[in-house]
């Protein structure tokens, strides 16, 4: 057989070998999680290498339990995922308020120091998560802002800062100065265009952006850990979940429910903006 | 007005409303990134533990003794050695298995958006949710992985993925040692982020003008001739670039290591002792003296990086 025969026959089916393995991979935990959720303890412990078990045998007691609140005998877990939305929210208004502006100009106005942007950027994504933890944690106990979501919120937005301009920027600079130039013409001043051309034109990039950070804000950990593990009403549902599992024996099968109950929000927002969001993300490496 | 002062006042114009605009963004970076940095290294040179932080100032004595502290603790050397054996382990194999999910997704076949949606999901799921999932499935009582493998792969006996140190592997005769928990922290790190390089890898594969490879077929390349020649070029300058943002990150990742195993076990990452520092010891002074070797030893890496790689990272930054 010569070379290429061979290599494309090889190749060929090792294709299909690597994606059907990408997809267990990528796959199974999260069935897992949700197949664990809805199965009572005991018979994990019984028959831990079930794949699948009938309806029959399925419980919703430990979605009940992880949702039900604390004085009712559950983990309370409604009123944290209530905090969650709160810090994420206030994160996604507060970064694009920061953003959508430092966006346009880093577009579209020549400034002194524009070039140099992005070295602060890099410089923030160089420096470790935990190295600012130590001085944030000083200073917002100093300020009695340690244990308040809206102080995560803003610890937050160093984290989403940099990602949101640089997707956002990569959108405005797909958008056409022309369209622009004819709103001047119109007698636009810089702040209308901006509003009433720009930003509309701009608006399914703001979307996507405005999910990433709730994503990021969403999902974080070790902010939330050092900032609020004092105050079990401030708890976030990452953190709650964390603490769950780190004190009173707390059934798997629980602990599988609240991260279903974790997961849910987020994979939803996911897939319900995949295309913009993974564009948003990508683009600019498709330039060479 | 003549029309040379008014070009130069549109254009101080521009400057000024461009420095307005960006000025949010400055400030919030100052407020909670610069200042913070700035801060930590002056902590690091303060004895002052958390009791004591309302009364800390910024001129209180200075010393070197945190740094002796964190350098003198056991464990301090071996910590930083686990450090980079994570960030590189965990590198190169979010970066390995992205490539090869980005090759094998290249070409469309049915179901392929389908699939590339799922392969998202490690990536996007909360990290505290997929660690649990991880540890329940990897527990030696009641794990499938363990169950799976004692039933059907003939393992003797429960493999602790976790909670392991080291176990002796024998091969041929020959007994060698496998830092298991380690691995395990590394391979959950490859999973959780191939996602990433695969992403930004398949746009880029994409990208690449389609008449080049197949006049490459015409010309009788095989496959791997393909790869070698026309792919991997276009390829390499972004692998270059993921592989130092993800070295980055997970030389200072804290959560994936602290939710797994505490970083117990041979995974005590730095940011893990950064943590404990802080924490477990109230002693800030050494906390920050901690977060400031590992900067500096990770700038210093980059360093190397940017003298040996600059060139193909080159023109992304723009």
């Amino acid at each position: 057989m010569t070379r290429i025969g061979f290599e494309n026959r090889l190749f060929g089916a090792l294709r299909w070998v690597v994606l059907a393995g990408l997809a267990v991979a990528t796959l199974f935990p999260f069935y897992y999680m949700l197949l664990l959720s809805v199965r009572p303890v005991e018979q994990l412990l019984q028959d831990p290498g079930a794949l699948w078990v009938g309806f029959s045998e399925w419980t919703t007691e430990t979605y009940a339990e992880v949702l039900r609140p604390e004085d009712a005998g559950g983990q309370g877990m409604l009123a944290l995922l209530t905090n969650s939305a709160l810090v994420s929210l206030a994160t996604v208004v507060l970064t694009l308020v920061v953003t959508i502006p430092g966006a346009y100009a880093v577009s579209r106005l020549r400034f002194v120091g524009r070039g140099q942007v992005h070295l602060l950027f890099l410089a923030v994504y160089m420096f470790p998560a935990i190295l600012l933890a130590v001085p944030l944690f000083v200073a917002f106990t100093r300020l009695g802002l340690r244990g308040s979501l809206l102080g995560l919120a803003i610890v937050y937005i160093a984290q989403t800062v940099p990602v949101s301009i640089y997707m956002l920027r990569n959108y405005l600079s797909t958008i056409p100065d022309a369209i622009e130039e004819a709103a001047a013409i119109d007698g636009c001043s810089r702040w209308q265009t901006m509003w009433r051309v720009t930003m509309p034109l701009a608006a399914p990039a703001l979307l996507a952006n405005g999910l990433y950070v709730f994503m990021i804000a969403w999902n974080e950990f070790l902010f939330a850990l050092l900032f609020l593990v004092e105050d079990r009403d401030g708890w976030t549902v990452s953190l709650g979940l964390a603490q769950l599992s780190s004190g009173i024996e707390v059934p798997k099968t629980v602990l599988m429910a609240g991260s279903v109950v974790l997961t849910i929000p987020i994979v939803v927002l996911f897939y319900a903006a995949e295309r913009m969001l993974t564009e948003g993300l990508t683009s600019g490496a498709d330039k060479g | 007005m003549t029309s040379t002062t008014r070009v130069r006042t549109l254009r101080q114009r521009e400057n000024r409303d461009g420095l307005l605009l960006i000025s949010p963004t400055l400030l919030v970076v100052l407020a909670v990134v610069v200042l913070p940095i700035l801060w930590t290294v002056v902590l690091a040179f303060q004895r002052i533990r958390l009791i004591d932080i309302q009364r800390a100032g910024l001129f209180d004595a200075y010393t070197l003794r945190n740094f002796t502290t964190v350098l003198g603790s056991p464990g301090f050397w071996s910590s930083l050695g686990t450090t980079v054996v994570y960030a590189v382990g965990g590198t190169l194999l979010s970066l390995g298995l992205g490539l090869v999910a980005a090759l094998a997704l290249r070409r469309p076949f049915r179901g392929r958006a389908l699939l590339r949606g799922a392969m998202l999901l490690p990536y996007v799921a909360p990290v505290v949710a997929v660690a649990f999932v991880w540890e329940v499935m990897l527990s030696p009582q009641y794990g499938i992985v363990n169950d799976w493998g004692m039933r059907l792969l003939g393992w003797d006996e429960p493999i602790a993925f976790l909670t392991d140190r080291e176990t002796t592997f024998s091969l041929l005769g020959l007994q060698i040692p496998v830092p298991v928990a380690l691995l395990t922290v590394i391979v959950f790190e490859g999973w959780r982020y191939f996602p990433f390089a695969f992403l930004f890898l398949l746009a880029r594969t994409q990208a690449i003008p389609r008449e080049l490879e197949e006049a490459a077929v015409v010309d009788g390349a095989a496959p791997t001739q393909r790869f070698r020649h026309i792919v991997w070029p276009q390829l390499a300058p972004v692998l270059a670039l993921l592989a130092m943002l993800r070295f980055v990150m997970n030389f200072n990742k804290f959560d994936d290591v602290y939710l797994l195993t505490g970083g117990g076990s041979g995974t005590d990452v730095a940011s893990v002792r950064v943590y404990d520092f802080l924490t477990a010891r109230f002693d800030v002074g050494a906390a920050s003296a901690q977060a400031l070797v590992l900067a500096v030893v990770l700038l210093a890496f980059l360093a190397v990086y940017l003298k040996f790689f600059a060139p193909a990272a080159d023109g992304k930054e723009s």
